[in-house]
């Protein structure tokens, strides 16, 4: 069995929920509470990757991060190194691929607050930075957990969109979803069973947590 | 003492009133709903802005038209009760009085006036809605405000909940060493608490409201809603 696989496919979604749940907050706060001109138009282009095909987002990143776009380019002349086949290219190329899946459960939590209470912390002499803090997210926090739930399960089932940015190289950018179809293609179906049947009990758990938070939401 | 001078363009009419309010002493705004009340209690406190006019806090300036000065509510140092739903939800009552309290420790001692000790490590949502006025009070003081502001603190309480905080809160009044700007739109409350009363009626000072309301069915012209709702608070 392929573990070299599952742990990057593992490795990937951790790094990703992580990066993912810090990234979004800000910007599903913005989206929930501030208004500014052209909001609908910023809204609908973060959405954008849950509306595109997979193939589509991985060949717009492979001309953004290849040697001549200008991701990849500053990049190389930082670093020197590509960002394509590599798991830093393919961990962004997963936090765009789920980036709506992480702001839209924290934007719905954050737009349940009532805004009293954040009129009330600023009259309690709270920032805006504080009152997001010590009252915005601990009344948030099963909309959070949702939203790293979401994004854990979408990018443990990215394919498409690894594959186009990051080909696969083992250990690297190989993960398991790409291993289970390699598998498939040289007819090794007992390889892919194993992978494949790893899956259902990560996937089984994680649902049966988001369920609980949906409950924890509602009461 | 504080002071305003208040002009702001609503939907359906144009608030033009001043007001003021001396240390210790409580100025009670009453008139119908939708007459401006709220409008004028968010605007002492910052939350939303006159179009035009000044807002004075003893020799301080919080808001001023002309000269561009808008002292967001952080730096006003009040206190604020609103009707309900204030508190935070995921903090127990003690936390929340807590929340911006100057000594930690007075906390203690504001339970113990306001009779709800007992209740520290219960959440909002598991005591009852007098219970949690209460502790929005507590909260408001416990910050030390230099004024204090209650928009219908009590309403949303049955009748005999009402009755009883209005009167722990009148003994209370005593003590405070802060303008008190109360809101209401029952004339019974008004009367039994304010040391001025001002009625509030389309944004405009009417000081013949209360007698109208009192005395003589409704005149054509004058909200039906706005002369009701006193009058059935006579009742009890």
């Amino acid at each position: 069995m392929d573990y070299l696989a599952l742990y990057v496919t593992l490795k990937l979604a951790v790094v990703t929920t992580v990066v993912l749940v810090v990234l979004a907050a800000p910007i599903a706060y913005l989206l929930a509470f501030a208004r500014f001109p052209g909001k609908s138009f910023v809204e609908a282009l973060i959405y954008l990757p849950m509306a595109l095909p997979p193939t589509v987002i991985g060949f717009y990143l492979i001309i953004l991060m290849g040697p001549r776009g200008w991701v990849g380019g500053l990049w190389q002349a930082a670093t020197g190194g590509s960002l394509l086949f590599t798991f830093l290219g393919i961990t962004v190329a997963s936090i765009i691929y789920s980036l709506p899946f992480a702001i839209q459960p924290m934007k719905a939590a954050f737009s349940k607050i009532d805004r009293r209470l954040l009129e009330n912390a600023y009259i309690l002499g709270l920032s805006r930075r504080a009152a997001f803090l010590r009252v915005v997210l601990p009344n948030s926090v099963s909309g959070i957990a949702a939203a790293a739930v979401l994004v854990f399960l979408h990018s443990i089932g990215a394919f498409g969109v690894l594959l186009m940015v990051g080909g696969s190289i083992p250990g690297e950018t190989k993960v398991a979803s790409i291993a289970i179809y390699e598998a498939v293609e040289m007819m090794n179906y007992t390889a892919a069973g194993m992978i494949a049947l790893s899956f259902l009990p990560i996937s089984y758990v994680f649902l049966l947590l988001i369920n609980k938070l949906n409950e924890g939401a509602r009461a | 003492m504080i002071f305003a001078a208040l002009k702001k363009r609503l939907k359906y009419f144009d608030l033009d009133v001043s007001l003021s309010c001396l240390p210790g002493r409580m100025t009670v705004m009453i008139g119908p709903s939708g007459g401006g009340k709220t409008t004028i209690i968010r605007m002492l406190a910052g939350l939303q802005s006159p179009d035009e006019g000044r807002v004075v806090f003893g020799d301080e300036i919080w808001f001023d038209s002309d000269r561009g000065i808008n002292v967001k509510p952080q730096k006003r140092r009040l206190g604020y009760v609103f009707q309900d739903y204030s508190l935070f939800p995921h903090l127990n009552l003690f936390d929340n009085a807590a929340f911006a309290a100057v000594d930690k420790k007075e906390v203690d001692g504001l339970f113990d006036l306001f009779k709800i000790d007992h209740l520290k490590k219960r959440k909002p949502h598991m005591v009852s809605g007098g219970e949690r006025q209460r502790c929005a009070i507590c909260q408001a003081l416990a910050r030390h405000p230099r004024l204090l502001l209650l928009d219908e603190p009590f309403s949303a309480l049955d009748v005999v909940t009402r009755r009883g905080l209005r009167e722990e809160f009148k003994s209370l009044k005593g003590k405070l060493a802060c303008p008190v700007i109360y809101v209401t739109h029952d004339i019974n409350e008004a009367l039994f608490l304010a040391d001025e009363i001002l009625p509030v009626v389309d944004g405009k000072k009417d000081p013949g409201w209360m007698q109208r309301t009192i005395t003589r069915e409704p005149k054509e012209g004058m909200t039906a809603r706005g002369a009701r709702e006193p009058r059935l608070a006579l009742v009890y």
